[in-house]
């Protein structure tokens, strides 16, 4: 994936809910957006982020449907998603990402740019917007249902 | 007595903190590689080579392995003729967290109150576990262990009617049920025996094994090589994405169980089985 995306985890979630559900606006405009899970560790001197791999989706799941239904078009995370998470990538036809659980060195090497964006007071949940290029990841949920959590691990099971 | 300087203790686990956050153990290393061999799943094959890779950049770049740097885990053996001076133990391992996650840019995941979540800036306080020794040495490990991985742990108060295969059944139900969640490969520490809490703790104590390793217990090590195949066939795989390699080792660490009882304790740790040791 290369262009412009933007960080969220767990309290970035609970604040951007919150805005939703009272029916406010969010600090940063999100429709047609992809957010990427993750909270990086703090960048060294001279360096434009720390170590930055995804971290578990599944802890957002309670918020997801809700972004999704307001215009958020992808996700980049790691784990497995509920099923209303997977529903909800089916309504509004949007994309659930995999990226590399625990390769955050080598991840954080794509990252061209970086700056928060809203929610400075939450550190390391921060909302960033990063500049990628070339970050790879694999889709896992796509808009017509396929899941390939499952269908690999099927092919593998023995 | 011996003396050992509480600001010793401080400079030692500050400098555990960041070496193990940069550098993979060599076990883990060598485990990966013997995945990638193994694995025949394309995608698999590519997430170890991924995490290869990371591990040369963030041993090179002097950088975190993983974006979640852990609860700083510590393990003391404290010799009973050993005298630390200058300073309690356990304010001295708590600054040298502080000094080490400040010091190596590593970050601060830890909140003060489990439901109020507050970040509390430091990375303190660490999970302190002693034991007293003979001798007058002091032995610390630093295991920092990250949420993803903690978070798929399970412990079940099993019936002695269950038995192995119920212990099996379990290792292999908690693994499949963390499907990718852990970031697979994983290391599975498993604790059999003791009441609920000694169970977790031996599990905990497992993860700090070198890959490989077997246990010594030759009932523990053939569970160990059965649970090892049982998780793999599992195809969870690399990332969770399907594969032959979901795990890069099981380690089983006993204890003497009450008549009525047979606890179990699963630990799961991500790739980034990250352990230093010193002697003081």
């Amino acid at each position: 994936m290369s262009g412009t995306i933007y960080t969220g985890r767990d309290a970035a979630h609970k604040r951007m809910f919150a805005l939703l559900q009272s029916g406010k606006e969010l600090p940063v405009d999100l429709r047609g957006q992809v957010i990427y899970y993750v909270g990086p560790t703090p960048a060294k001197p001279g360096r434009v982020i720390g170590s930055a791999g995804p971290t578990t989706s599944g802890r957002m799941d309670a918020y997801a449907p809700l972004l999704l239904a307001y215009g958020l078009k992808g996700m980049i995370g790691k784990g497995l998603r509920s099923q209303s998470v997977r529903d909800a990538i089916r309504e509004h036809k949007a994309v659930y990402f995999g990226a590399t659980g625990g390769a955050a060195a080598l991840l954080a090497r794509k990252v061209k740019s970086c700056e928060i964006v809203a929610y400075e007071d939450l550190g390391t949940e921060a909302i960033r917007r990063l500049v990628v290029e070339d970050l790879p990841v694999i889709v896992i949920n796509d808009s017509s249902g396929g899941d390939l959590y499952t269908e690999g691990v099927r092919a593998y099971e023995r | 007595m011996r003396e050992i300087s509480a600001a010793t203790i401080t400079d030692a686990v500050a400098r555990m903190c960041i070496e193990a956050n940069y550098s993979l153990p060599d076990d883990v290393r060598d485990a990966l590689r013997e995945g990638l061999a193994v694995e025949e799943s394309p995608a698999g094959r590519d997430v170890l080579e991924q995490l290869l890779e990371n591990a040369e950049i963030a041993r090179e770049e002097q950088v975190p392995i993983c974006q979640d740097t852990g609860f700083a885990v510590v393990f003391v053996d404290l010799g009973q003729d050993a005298h630390i001076t200058g300073g309690d133990l356990y304010g001295a391992i708590g600054a040298g967290v502080r000094k080490g996650y400040e010091e190596g840019y590593l970050r601060k995941s830890i909140v003060a109150h489990p439901l109020e979540r507050v970040n509390t800036g430091d990375n303190t306080p660490a999970v302190i576990h002693v034991e007293v020794v003979p001798g007058d040495g002091l032995r610390i490990t630093v295991a920092p262990k990250g949420g993803g991985s903690e978070n798929m742990s399970s412990v079940r108060m099993l019936k002695p009617s269950d038995g192995v295969e119920g212990v099996k059944r379990f290792v292999v139900e908690t693994v499949k049920t963390a499907g990718a969640n852990p970031c697979p490969p994983i290391v599975v520490g498993v604790g059999i025996g003791g009441t609920m809490e000694k169970a977790a703790i031996l599990a905990k104590k497992a993860l700090l094994r070198r890959t490989g390793e077997r246990s010594p217990v030759p009932f523990d090590a053939a569970l160990e090589a059965e649970l090892l195949t049982l998780v793999n066939n599992t195809g969870v795989g690399p990332a969770g994405l399907g594969g032959r390699v979901t795990a890069l080792a099981v380690n089983v660490e006993t204890f003497p169980a009450h008549i009525a009882s047979l606890p179990v304790a699963v630990n799961i740790q991500c790739h980034a089985a990250r352990h230093k040791e010193v002697t003081l």
